[in-house]
């Protein structure tokens, strides 16, 4: 009788050892996959003060380190992918000259999240606005209907990607405000590449930012402020 | 024996047309099984012009499904006699025609094969996904329409039916409206006139491949449509051309009044290159003038003139949609009103849109789903219009 409890606890034994080496690794892996567990504050509000007085014509520094960090060809096909572009605009009755990036506004009531048929299109509650690609069937409902044309349909098979921005083949994407690298406590690329130190990153609900504190005393435009979007990215000087 | 060889005739002509269909279907299939292997990139949409060819399909066939049941609508609602022995063609075409535009929408998708998750993760705030419980229910309620008036023991619930079905297409027509009316910042869409705009051309384009449809059935089964059917008929299809023309000229008489919306208007009117052609020779001319002239001049008028008068209205139906979809938005989004405005995006540009055989091939696919669909159904079923000698209602 007793041996064949000995038999019962060797056996026992085992088998928990080798799950216990079976699943560890995948917990490891899950965990170093996903990060911080912890939800996202509300509290927050993630935004951008774009100084055009310090954005300089020709320079295209945001565009290639966006281009860079999410693995975009950088092509500009109009069949290509542009999560931020450079604009240049001229006042037409005074001649002034401007220059400025263009990315997802990051809006309060944004457009793609009201079209989008499978709610892929969301904001998080730190505002920004994000694709789900597991959820977008591609109907660029969210491309007719954003004021900014911040949003690219991925046309093609894409091949090499970075593994933090997961793209695909026939869904919509757009400027994700670096998410992956505000989830690590990093800035986004364009915001840390720009030579000028135009794009000022921060949270927008917090008095004692930098964002913030600077939004207080200079003047700043939101674009389309007509729509009422109340949009996340700012602008000065425009 | 002379009759039995023409049958014969008929039997081969039918089978082979039939075939025909089933090749465009196949052509259509092939086009998006590249378009899945490919990506859009085989078509000419791009990052611009996002909804192309397969739409302006798709929305003719969708808007002249709900249109066409006009003819069931004025039999079960409103009484009239020669309308209800038409009811049957008429929600057989509804049928037909939302089938084939719907799966040219789906099969236009980026990602076509998760479509089950467009049919389990609802947004509410979403005029789409509204849209695909007003298209499902369509086709639900349409059916047992069908059911209640093709079933002897079902048909005193024809009128509930009939009303119901009345009521859903005009929500349905709405919706799709709604599509363009909610898009706020594009100057060519934003604009509550156009879900009433769409309900009245869905009239105009319902009625005319309901005549087209049934000229080619009278005349398939050597049949003749007493003239004074046809008298009335004809003069409805001229009033809904004529309502339909009125709700086109106000949306754009509304827009040349915005001062922000008269550049698109100076655009799509006069100087947007193919886009006036179209829309002056295409829509007005072909769609308008041509159908008008055909239904009203003295001497006209004679079954042929109608036929002739009711393809030009789905032609310029289709020239109306390539104008309002593609021409909508191949004019520069308005980011920054009052700038000159140039990027590596096309901002500040007029898009330019090359469809390919490929999207092309998808939307005819809509067309030769709705054919397959008619063609096999009044054979194997009668929805031959059973007119007894008319009298007036």
């Amino acid at each position: 009788m007793s041996e064949v409890n000995n038999q019962r606890r060797a056996f026992l034994k085992t088998s928990l050892g080798a799950a216990a080496v079976a699943i560890a690794p995948g917990m490891l892996l899950f965990d170093m996959a996903h990060g911080s567990t912890e939800p996202v504050s509300g509290k927050v509000r993630w935004g951008m003060l774009i100084d055009t007085n310090q954005c300089k014509p020709g320079c295209d520094e945001c565009v290639t380190a966006c281009n860079t960090e999410n693995g975009l060809s950088g092509g500009k096909l109009p069949t290509d992918s542009q999560w931020i572009r450079k604009i240049e605009i001229k006042d037409i009755s005074t001649g002034r000259q401007t220059s400025l990036p263009m990315m997802c506004q990051h809006c309060e009531h944004p457009p793609c999240v009201d079209v989008c048929p499978t709610a892929a299109s969301f904001k998080r509650a730190d505002g920004i606005v994000l694709v789900d690609r597991h959820r977008c069937i591609g109907c660029r409902y969210c491309m007719m209907a954003c004021p900014y044309k911040a949003r690219s349909f991925v046309h093609e098979p894409i091949h090499d990607q970075n593994p933090d921005v997961p793209r695909g083949k026939g869904t919509v994407e757009g400027c994700s405000m670096c998410v992956h690298r505000i989830d690590e406590g990093l800035q986004p690329a364009c915001a840390t590449s720009c030579p000028n130190k135009a794009i000022l990153f921060g949270d927008l609900n917090d008095p004692t930012s930098p964002i913030a504190q600077k939004l207080r005393v200079v003047a700043s435009t939101q674009v389309r402020a007509d729509l009422k979007l109340n949009t996340g990215i700012r602008y000065q000087g425009l | 024996m002379a009759t039995l060889s023409a049958l014969h005739t008929k039997n081969k002509l039918y089978y082979l047309l039939l075939a025909l269909g089933g090749l465009v279907v196949l052509a259509g299939l092939y086009a998006v099984h590249m378009m899945e292997e490919h990506g859009h990139i085989i078509s000419g949409m791009n990052n611009q012009i996002v909804w192309g060819l397969p739409h302006v399909f798709a929305i003719f066939l969708i808007v002249a499904a709900s249109g066409v049941l006009n003819v069931a609508s004025i039999g079960s609602v409103f009484g009239k006699t020669i309308y209800k022995a038409r009811a049957p063609l008429a929600s057989l075409l509804s049928i037909a025609m939302l089938a084939g535009g719907l799966t040219v929408l789906m099969l236009d998708l980026g990602r076509p094969d998760r479509i089950i998750v467009a049919a389990t993760n609802f947004n509410i705030t979403s005029v789409f996904a509204w849209n695909i419980v007003l298209y499902s229910g369509m086709f639900s309620l349409v059916a047992v329409y069908l059911w209640t008036m093709m079933e002897q023991r079902m048909n005193c619930w024809t009128k509930p039916a009939g009303f119901a079905v009345f009521a859903w297409r005009f929500v349905l027509t709405t919706g799709t409206g709604l599509i363009f009316a909610f898009l706020l910042a594009r100057q060519a869409y934003g604009s509550a006139l156009l879900p009433p705009m769409f309900i009245v051309l869905s009239f105009a384009w319902g009625l005319a491949v309901f005549h087209v449809v049934q000229t080619v059935i009278y005349a398939w089964n050597e049949k003749v449509l007493d003239p004074t059917i046809l008298q009335r008929k004809k003069n409805l299809l001229g009033i809904f051309v004529l309502g339909s023309l009125y709700m086109v000229a106000t949306y754009h008489f509304t827009n040349l009044y915005f001062a922000n919306r008269v550049e698109f208007e100076h655009f799509i009117l006069f100087d947007g290159g193919l886009f006036p052609n179209l829309f002056w020779w295409g829509y007005l001319f072909l769609g308008n003038i041509v159908p008008l002239a055909l239904i009203y001049l003295p001497g006209l008028g004679q079954t042929r003139c109608v036929m002739a008068a009711s393809m030009a209205v789905v032609l310029g139906a289709f020239i109306f949609l390539y104008v309002f979809i593609i021409g909508g938005q191949a004019f520069p989004l308005s980011i920054f009103p009052g700038f000159e405005v140039g990027s590596t995006f096309a901002d500040g540009q007029i898009n330019e849109y090359h469809p390919s055989v490929y999207e092309f091939l998808v939307g005819i696919m809509g067309l030769a789903i709705a054919f397959m669909i008619t063609t096999v159904s009044v054979r194997v079923l009668n929805f031959m219009p059973q007119d007894k000698h008319y009298i007036a209602d």
